[in-house]
């Protein structure tokens, strides 16, 4: 670009000054509610179109559950038998069995990578992008937990649409009342994994990430077999399941499919929520976060 | 977007950038040692430090990434730490790493932004078309940015950094790695806002040949000022004819560690 072309362009800068108060130097408005909104929906909306863009991962994504689905609800079909338990009234299929569970891995997975992908950022600077929004810090990290939900959402519903040929047919208002639900597990995984992604930093390693938190969560928890069976080969095993708040979430998920509540999960996944969300604000707080101790995302 | 038309309350003579005896230090490390500085509207600063000088640092503290604990930093007379939201209003920054998400367009990229400062609608999208028109790439405003060159890229940054039409301006080393064509293209950019615009920018490098005569410097080393002041005075302070060699009399530094 030649030195003159600058200049010349600068002449349309400055023409857009022609709204009062819009021109330079003047005094940016205060921000209000809809300005709230504004920035909020502009995160989400980055947050979806991202990932629409990123095909290998909406495909992934999709992949990955159907696989369990197709395969090794299919071999474990004969060998699992699961009798009639809450908020089953028959005898269900495995496969209908560890259909909320398969969500809850869904879920789980997405918080993982936009908490990966918090990492990257933070390296690449995407972050800090975010950061110097001048918003409270807090509303901008929730805003981008949302836009994580949203996009789990996408997941989990291509998901079921896909499931549903497969003879995984819940009532149909099950596709309204489980959306609630999926809501609150998303907030819940992903503010686990926002509060992850502030502390820990060897979070780089995606394989890291998988044997140490995905599989343990996901294994120990009431995704793939129901807790009474766990309990029948090991109380202590029945025990730390009980204590995952993936089972919660799952748990919540699997009832709230058929449009009832699970109050026990519910209420611990609310806490959990709450308690990993404040300490993601915490960690990112600029005066008494984490960051500030260590010297700031990427290091010093 | 329909903003109330105000007086400019603004101290006129606020200047864009105020750091008063800033220190920092991560555990035994002192980054930062006692920095002042100021940058007036309508002036280019140049930062000059070598890597590990503490540049980086003090953009995290003025950025906000984290809170100076000692001392006081203004941007436009508001105390960053204690009325953050409206400094942060008043501050464009160009980071040194790339920001930009590589697979949205280079008009979804800047309405990001403009929402991230609460501008919306067709306002948004009037000022997204003028700051691609100002960086010459208008006409590409709805290609991919993975598509563009590192100078494109970086003069998308600088766009994107406008449109919240600020008066400080912040750029982290914006020009490592370009060629020398878009190293000058991105100075003049910059230059041409200050001039125009009565900007106030703080550009951060450890090229020497990006200085002008007409600019500002600061020295900063290994996280304390060594000088503030026209290039004139700096070159007779160190009884020098060029930057560099006037850098090397003031820090002591050697050749080899310049290389580094």
């Amino acid at each position: 670009m030649s030195v003159g072309s600058a200049t010349e362009a600068n002449g349309s800068l400055q023409r857009a000054g022609q709204e009062p108060g819009s021109s330079w130097g003047t005094a940016p408005p205060p921000l209000g509610g809809r300005a709230y909104f504004t920035c909020f929906s502009g995160i989400v909306w980055r947050e979806v179109l991202r990932y629409l863009h990123q095909r290998e991962r909406f495909l992934s994504a999709l992949v990955r559950p159907l696989v369990w689905l197709f395969i090794f609800a299919a071999g474990f079909r004969q060998t699992l038998g699961v009798s009639i338990i809450p908020p089953y009234q028959t005898y269900v299929l495995y496969e209908v069995f560890i259909t909320p569970g398969l969500i809850g891995m869904i879920q789980l997975f997405n918080a993982m990578q936009s908490s990966l992908s918090m990492v990257y950022d933070r390296e690449t600077g995407a972050m800090r992008t975010l950061l110097v929004s001048p918003f409270p810090r807090s509303f901008l990290l929730l805003s981008k937990l949302v836009g994580g939900v949203a996009v789990s959402l996408l997941q989990v519903y291509a998901f079921l649409l896909v499931a549903y040929f497969w003879e995984i047919e819940p009532p149909l208002y099950g596709y309204l009342t489980v959306l609630p639900a999926l809501i609150l597990s998303g907030l819940m995984l992903g503010s686990m994994a926002l509060f992850m992604s502030s502390v820990i930093r060897q979070l780089e390693n995606f394989a890291g990430v998988m044997n140490f938190v995905i599989f343990p969560m996901f294994f120990a928890s009431s995704a793939l077999y129901p807790l009474w069976r766990v309990k029948e080969s090991s109380v202590l095993l029945y025990q730390i399941c009980q204590f995952n708040p993936f089972t919660h979430a799952v748990e919540l998920v699997r009832f709230a499919l058929y449009g009832q509540v699970d109050w026990t999960s519910l209420a611990v996944v609310v806490a959990f929520t709450t308690v990993f969300l404040g300490g993601a604000i915490y960690a990112y707080n600029p005066s008494k976060g984490l960051i500030a101790r260590r010297g700031g995302p990427g290091g010093s | 977007m329909n903003m109330v038309s105000e007086p400019n309350v603004e101290a006129e003579a606020a200047p864009a950038l105020v750091v008063n005896n800033v220190s920092h230090r991560f555990g035994e490390t002192l980054a930062l040692d006692d920095v002042s500085l100021q940058v007036p509207r309508g002036a280019f600063v140049v930062l000059l430090g070598l890597n590990g000088a503490g540049k980086s640092t003090l953009f995290a503290l003025i950025t906000r990434l984290y809170d100076n604990v000692t001392g006081e930093i203004r941007i436009l007379g508001h105390d960053v730490r204690r009325r953050a939201s409206a400094a942060l209003q008043r501050l464009g920054v160009v980071f040194q790493g790339r920001t930009l998400d590589l697979d949205l367009s280079l008009k979804q990229n800047l309405l990001y932004h403009c929402s991230l400062h609460g501008i919306r609608g067709r306002e948004a999208r009037a000022r997204t078309k003028q700051a691609l028109e100002f960086v010459g790439l208008a006409d590409r405003a709805n290609e991919k940015v993975r598509n563009l060159s590192g100078g494109q890229a970086r003069r998308v940054e600088i766009a994107r950094s406008l449109l919240h039409r600020p008066t400080l301006l912040l750029l982290d080393e914006p020009t490592v790695g370009l060629d020398i064509d878009s190293r000058e293209s991105v100075l003049e950019i910059v230059r041409s806002l200050v001039a125009a615009e009565g900007l106030g920018v703080l550009w951060a490098t450890h090229l020497f040949d990006e200085v002008q005569p007409t600019d500002h410097l600061v020295i900063l080393h290994k996280g304390r000022i060594l000088f503030t002041g026209a290039v004139p005075e700096f070159l007779d302070k160190t009884g020098t004819k060029t930057v560099s060699d006037a850098f090397r009399a003031i820090t002591g530094t050697t050749d080899m560690e310049f290389a580094a």
